[in-house]
């Protein structure tokens, strides 16, 4: 696990540990925005129960309304963990396993809000895990 | 049910904004170093974010009107715009890996969009 000492060069160096944890970073990232979305979702219910939809109305709303707060308060987190990501990865790799979003929307739909599942939905699902996987252990390396 | 042009517009020009939000925000993060100044000044990261926010205002406003199964599909553009930007912008090599990748996310989103209709 050490890092050899070598005086700075022009040659980019590649930490291939952090570039894998950006991987399971952005993955794990995808669950939050799944969740938040879904928080989110309730929360605007409730905001538009209140009539108060303008911008002041929404912005307490956001404060006041717990789902809605905690789903914001997810997607910062996602912001941070996509940041921290984008400074050791590469782009090409952690902006399309963002598309795990999908998947995680489509079972939290499923399991929560009761939708129906069908066979085109389970194989969109397999077959985008099988996308993200060979783009994360291909862009890992 | 049909899908406004105007609905695709939303959806594919909310792609491409996305994945430009995504380039600024990698531009962006490569400077974050631990001090406050190089995240609070750090302008190509607030850029980034905007536009990040931009894209999925638009995502909502176009999938509110029209058919998933259309619409879906259309998301797929950001990643291959991220694959272009990243080559272009940040060296980073199109490797068969990510091409296969992004394949198989592009097929899959299209049957999630099927299996929504």
């Amino acid at each position: 696990m050490s890092t050899a000492t070598t005086p700075s060069t022009h040659v980019p160096v590649i930490n291939h540990a952090k570039r894998r944890q950006a991987v399971f970073i952005i993955l794990a990232g995808t669950l939050l925005v799944a969740i938040a979305q879904m928080l989110i979702k309730s929360g605007a219910d409730r905001l538009a129960k209140t009539g108060q939809t303008g911008l002041l109305g929404t912005a307490i709303g956001i404060l006041t309304i717990p789902p809605l707060f905690a789903g914001y308060a997810l997607y910062a987190i996602f912001a941070v963990m996509m940041i921290y990501s984008l400074k050791h990865g590469e782009m090409s790799v952690l902006f399309p396993l963002i598309s795990l979003g999908f998947v995680w929307v489509t079972v939290l739909s499923v399991l929560v809000l009761h939708e129906a599942m069908s066979p085109l939905k389970g194989a969109g699902i397999a077959i985008i895990v099988c996308g993200v996987a060979v783009l994360g252990r291909g862009g890992s390396h | 049910m049909s899908t406004p042009v105007s609905s695709m517009a939303l959806v594919l020009g909310g792609s491409v904004i996305g994945s430009v939000g995504a380039a600024f925000l990698k531009s962006g993060a490569v400077l974050v170093e631990r001090t406050v100044s190089s995240i609070v000044l750090n302008w190509r990261l607030a850029l980034g974010a905007a536009t990040y926010l931009l894209s999925s205002v638009l995502f909502v406003k176009g999938m509110s009107h029209g058919e998933l199964s259309v619409l879906f599909p259309m998301v797929s553009l950001s990643y291959i715009c991220s694959l272009v930007w990243s080559r272009l912008f940040f060296d980073e090599a199109i490797t068969s890996a990510k091409l296969y990748g992004v394949g198989l996310i592009l097929v899959g989103i299209v049957c999630l969009g099927l299996g929504s209709a």
